[in-house]
C-alpha cells in the first residue's frame, strides 16, 4: 500500500517513539510502548483529511518524544 | 492555601449531613421532602446586588479575538466577539483582555507579565499590526471593531499564544554572550569607552518580543533558515560590541545565502516595532561589515 507524504510522517513518529522505548531499562520499556499506543489511539477518530488537526498532533508528539526521551525519565504510566 | 481550599471544600460537602444539629447558618436550601413549596425564582430576581444600568454615556466596544483550543485539534480556530465598556476598562488593550479574563471568559488564554513593555509576553497581532498589547492603545472610536489575533505565522499554543521555540533556538545560535579569548587587563572588568558604549544604544533595548521577526515576508516562507530581524538584530549588538573578540566566526556564521542575505529590505519590523527600535538599520550595517 502507498502511503501519502503526511501517513509515512505518523508512521515515522511511531517508529521513533518504539525506536527511543528500546533505550529505556528492560523492566520498562513495555510501560513506554504502551504509552505510545494509547497516545496514538487517542486519536484514532480522527478524519483523515483533517491535515490542521494531524499537523498539530504530529508536532506535539514528536515535542512529547524530544521530552520523554530524555536518559533522566526511567518510567512511565 | 490550595490545601487550605480543599479542605475547606470538604467540609462545605459534608455539611448537609449534619445540618439538623448544628443551626449556626440560615440558607435558602431546596427543601427535603420533595414537594416545592414555591415555584424557582429566577436568579435575576433574587440577586441582592444591584446590576449596573447601562449608561448613556457608555463606550461599548467589541473586540474579536481568536480562538484556538489544544484539546480539540479538529474542531477549527474560530473569532469570538467580546463587548466591553470603554469607561470601566483601562486605556490599554491589554487591560481588556485582563478584564475580559477576569469578567466574561476565564478560558481566553494569553500571556502577559509587566504590562509595560519590558518583558515582551503580550506580543500579539492588533488590528493588523504586531505589537506588544500592554504598549497599544484601545482606540476610542466605538464602532471600529478590534481585531487581536496570535503573531502571524507562529504556530498556536492556545488562542493567542504562539510558539517561540524555533525563534529562540535561532537566538541561541549566533551566541549572545560576551566571547574573549584574553583576560582583562586589570583582571576585573572589561572596559569600554564612552564612544564604544554609545554604539549598543539602540540595540541592546531589544526585548525579544518576536513582533518583527513574525512580520517580515522573508521570515515567513523561510523561518527554518533566515534569522529574522531580531535575531540578526541582536547579532549586531555583538558585533558593534568593542569588548568581543570573536567577530569573525560570527561573521563565518552569518555568511550564506539563507541566514542574513533573505532580507530584502522590506522594512517591516523597523514599522513595527514596539520599542521604536530599528532592525532594518542594525541589518544594513551586518551587510556592509560584510562587503568591506
Amino acid at each position: 500500500m502507498k502511503h501519502s507524504g503526511l501517513q509515512r510522517e505518523v508512521l515515522s513518529l511511531y517508529r521513533t517513539c518504539l525506536r527511543e522505548s528500546r533505550k529505556k531499562p528492560a523492566n520498562t520499556r513495555l510501560h513506554f510502548e504502551l504509552y505510545a499506543r494509547t497516545e496514538f489511539d487517542k486519536s484514532i477518530g480522527l478524519d483523515k483529511k483533517d491535515f490542521g488537526a494531524i499537523e498539530y498532533l504530529l508536532r506535539k508528539g514528536r515535542r512529547q518524544v524530544d521530552m520523554y526521551s530524555s536518559p533522566g525519565i526511567r518510567d512511565i504510566r | 492555601m490550595a490545601a487550605l481550599r480543599t479542605t475547606s471544600r470538604l467540609f462545605a460537602a459534608a455539611r448537609p449531613a449534619f445540618k439538623s444539629q448544628i443551626r449556626t447558618r440560615t440558607m435558602a436550601t431546596i427543601t427535603s421532602n420533595g414537594t416545592a413549596t414555591a415555584p424557582a425564582v429566577p436568579p435575576t430576581q433574587t440577586t441582592t446586588v444591584k446590576e449596573p444600568a447601562a449608561d448613556a454615556d457608555s463606550k461599548i466596544k467589541t473586540f474579536h479575538i481568536y480562538r484556538w483550543n489544544p484539546d480539540e485539534p479538529s474542531t477549527k480556530p474560530r473569532m469570538q466577539s467580546y463587548t466591553l465598556d470603554l469607561n470601566k476598562t483601562g486605556p490599554m488593550m491589554l487591560d481588556a483582555l485582563i478584564r475580559i479574563k477576569n469578567e466574561v471568559d476565564p478560558t481566553l488564554t494569553f500571556r502577559r507579565s509587566c504590562r509595560e513593555g519590558i518583558c515582551g509576553s503580550c506580543a500579539m497581532n492588533i488590528d493588523g499590526v504586531n505589537t506588544l498589547a500592554c504598549l497599544c492603545r484601545i482606540p476610542t472610536d466605538t464602532k471600529a471593531e478590534s481585531k487581536i489575533y496570535p503573531l502571524p505565522h507562529t504556530y498556536v499554543v492556545k488562542d493567542i499564544v504562539p510558539d517561540l521555540t524555533q525563534f529562540y533556538k535561532q537566538y541561541k545560535s549566533i551566541k549572545p554572550y560576551l566571547q574573549k579569548n584574553t583576560p582583562a587587563p586589570d583582571g576585573k572588568e572589561y572596559r569600554q569607552s564612552k564612544e564604544e558604549r554609545k554604539k549598543l544604544d539602540g540595540l541592546y533595548e531589544c526585548i525579544l518580543c518576536a513582533c518583527c521577526s513574525t512580520s517580515c515576508p522573508s521570515y515567513w516562507w523561510n523561518s527554518e533558515e533566515y534569522l529574522g530581524p531580531a535575531v540578526l538584530m541582536q547579532s549586531y549588538r555583538w558585533l558593534a560590541d568593542s569588548r568581543d573578540e570573536h567577530k569573525e566566526e560570527r561573521k563565518a556564521q552569518l555568511d550564506n545565502s539563507m541566514s542574513l542575505y533573505r532580507c530584502h529590505t522590506i522594512l517591516n519590523c523597523s514599522r513595527t516595532c514596539p520599542k521604536g527600535l530599528n532592525p532594518g538599520y542594525a541589518i544594513a550595517e551586518i551587510k556592509k561589515a560584510m562587503a568591506l
